[in-house]
């Protein structure tokens, strides 16, 4: 009996040996996001991202001389399912995980990662309080968060135009009201400029005239607006037609051809934020074709972003040497990785730098990206 | 003080904007007790209609003032002929229907105009060029009342003063005073009411298109949604001045207008519809027929 327990051991230790030996030889990267339901348009281009790009490493030998194995779960976009996700890659075995998609079920999910000391990073979540609460230390995206136009556009007016006196204005619906707002609060938090006048106006009424010739009793050196570019190009027409001198800064809603067209003259000098133009990026027009090449159709959305966080995170994996929690974060913070949103590397609060937007100035007629 | 100009100077100019085509809203309430919801809409077509005809004449080599007139009284005409036909198959069928069948017609034809204009024109904003141009006389005041502002407000003056000579002197204003108070009794002393009734809708789509066009140039684009908002206001400041009163469209234009520019000057622009239509409720509850509305005695 007792040496039927002890053969019984042995062989369940060994089996445990066996385990361990077989998970050392592959890295783990955990893919999660909604694979089905309807939001799984949002997670499967990011999916087949890993996909292709796990496929072309393991080509070129893996990394760090092993395979990259992938473990793919889905979560439907919705917060309980993340869990179950998390939980699953964790027992798995993940090394560092791609995911989630959505912002809700990506917070549910990450305590789960931490407690495990696993490296997360998301292509699409974009809700603020993720990276900037500093709650999760592990998390990192390759995607702008919501903040980060009205970030740009204010250190931009206040630290490369000087600005002092700020009006900002928006069109009270959920984009544009949410711009102002991050506006507001990071003029107030600059401690430079002080927010002069704030306000949302109708869309579509018939004209400005009085909130701009409020604007100006304000004396307000700078306008941010907040909104689409129909009322944008009301808007600095009429400034223009009250002889002000104050400079519109706004969004990338007013990015639009529609807004040179319409705003014509009036358009000239306008600030605004805009996606990064990529066109000029490698690596970039390589992942597209990549994928058309496999798929014969457009990524959709994230792709790119997806592309990038899988290599950022396997880069990161090679940079430090292992799958050690503490070193990969590190190579995370300090290395930079070429990939398809440009050459990045990530915050201190997990947000990549460099990756997103771009201000933009209209000249002669057209937009040039400034930095 | 000057904000105060400044404000009262911008109310203003909206609000003989909105009086203008207040005024289409009122003739037609006065003659057929039809509120015409497709009038907004002959706005937007006169507001085309410019652009397209502003557009030929630049190429012809027309400029400044010119354009402005030129594509005025193409729109106009454009705008007329739309008013005319729209009253001729839209309502002249439903004449003696009951009131609300002629309600919904309206509602039907606005929804037709938008939408026709959407799928023959476009979805996206078009820029209007300026038809204005910048006076130089009117340079020193322009940061106070622009170019823009003073022509709009020379030009509903004018019109408001030929339509009121229209309708006071003429044998065709008296026809249609006439057929306002009692439109059996106008045909039987011999006055072709159907005619006067499309003379009217042909006048306040006139109206319409001069607002039109003055509000483009003065903004500097179109689309095929404008006149649903702008609509929408000019009924409010018809309601307001009393539905049906000539004087009272205006009155109730300039008190719209006034409204909203004082309320985003001195409160908030958040607040200036609030404002707007909170003034309305008010006036209702105070004077139900509208400020110069006169209250008609139920004949049973």
């Amino acid at each position: 009996m007792k040496k039927i327990t002890v053969l019984l051991t042995s062989v369940v230790l060994s089996f445990g040996l066996a385990t361990a030996g077989f998970a050392a030889d592959t890295i783990k990267l955990g893919v999660a996001g909604p694979h089905s339901g309807d939001l799984a348009p949002y997670g499967i281009p990011a999916m087949r991202a890993a996909q292709l790009v796990v496929k072309k490493i393991n080509a070129a030998g893996g990394v760090l001389g092993k395979q990259v194995e992938l473990l793919i779960q889905d979560d439907q976009c919705k917060p309980e399912m993340a869990t179950n996700a998390a939980t699953k890659l964790v027992t798995d075995g993940a090394d560092v995980v791609l995911g989630h998609i959505c912002s809700g079920a990506t917070k549910a999910a990450l305590g789960i990662y931490k407690d495990a000391k696993i490296p997360v990073m998301s292509p699409s979540a974009t809700n603020p309080p993720l990276t900037q609460s500093g709650d999760y230390p592990n998390f990192f995206r390759t995607i702008a968060s919501d903040d980060m136009q009205a970030r740009l556009a204010i250190n931009f007016t206040i630290n490369d135009l000087g600005k002092k006196k700020i009006a900002v204005l928006h069109d009270k619906g959920d984009y544009g009201k949410g711009f102002a707002e991050f506006a507001k609060q990071f003029i107030e938090d600059s401690g430079k400029a002080e927010v002069v006048l704030f306000e949302g106006v109708t869309p579509g009424a018939m004209d400005y005239s009085s909130i701009i010739q409020k604007v100006r009793r304000e004396n307000a050196d700078a306008l941010i607006w907040g909104g689409y570019h129909p009322e944008a190009s009301k808007i600095v027409s009429q400034m223009k037609r009250k002889r002000m001198k104050a400079v519109f800064v706004s969004d990338d809603g007013v990015k639009d051809d529609s807004f040179l067209k319409v705003a014509g003259e009036a358009a000239e000098g306008a600030y605004m934020t805009g996606p990064r133009d990529l066109s000029k990026n490698e690596l970039n027009k390589a992942a597209y074709e990549e994928f058309k090449a496999e798929y014969g159709t457009d990524p959709g959305a994230f792709y790119q972003e997806g592309y990038s966080a899988a290599l950022a995170l396997l880069n990161a994996i090679e940079q430090a040497g292992g799958t050690d929690y503490d070193k990969v974060v590190e190579a995370l913070h300090t290395k930079y990785v070429e990939t398809p949103v440009g050459d990045i590397k990530f915050d201190s609060k997990g947000d990549a730098e460099g990756v997103g937007f771009s201000v933009y100035v209209v000249e002669n007629g057209a937009f040039k990206e400034l930095k | 003080m000057d904000y105060f100009l400044e404000l009262f100077l911008g109310g203003l100019t909206r609000g003989s904007i909105y009086a203008l085509i207040a005024l289409g809203y009122t003739m037609v309430y006065g003659i057929i007790q039809l509120i015409n919801f497709a009038h907004g809409e002959i706005y937007m077509i006169g507001a085309f209609v410019g652009l397209i005809v502003a557009g030929i004449c630049t190429i012809y080599g027309f400029s400044g003032i010119s354009v402005l007139i030129l594509a005025a009284i193409a729109a106009i005409i454009w705008a007329s002929a739309y008013g005319y036909t729209l009253e001729k198959i839209a309502y002249r069928p439903l004449r003696g229907a009951p009131r609300l069948s002629p309600l919904i017609s309206a509602i039907g034809m606005s929804i037709f105009l938008q939408n026709y204009v959407l799928l023959a024109q476009t979805s996206d904003f078009l820029p209007f060029p300026n038809l204005i141009p910048d006076f130089e006389f009117m340079e020193p005041v322009a940061y106070f009342i622009g170019s823009p502002e003073l022509v709009i407000l020379v030009t509903t003056f004018v019109t408001m003063i030929l339509l009121t000579l229209l309708i006071k002197k003429t044998k065709v204003g008296k026809a249609m005073r006439a057929t306002q108070q009692d439109m059996s009794m106008a045909r039987l002393v011999g006055i072709n009411v159907d005619r006067i009734i499309s003379l009217t809708f042909v006048i306040g789509s006139a109206l319409a298109a001069i607002g039109g066009v003055l509000v483009a140039s003065y903004i500097g684009q179109v689309n095929f949604y404008i006149g649903f908002l702008a609509g929408v206001k000019a009924f409010t400041a018809a309601v307001l001045g009393g539905i049906g009163s000539i004087p009272g469209a205006v009155l109730g234009g300039l008190v719209l207008g006034w409204t909203e520019s004082f309320a985003a000057g001195y409160v908030s622009s958040d607040y200036e519809d609030v404002f707007a239509f909170g003034l309305l409720v008010l006036i209702l509850i105070l004077r139900p027929a509208g400020i110069l509305g006169k209250a008609r005695k139920q004949k049973v």
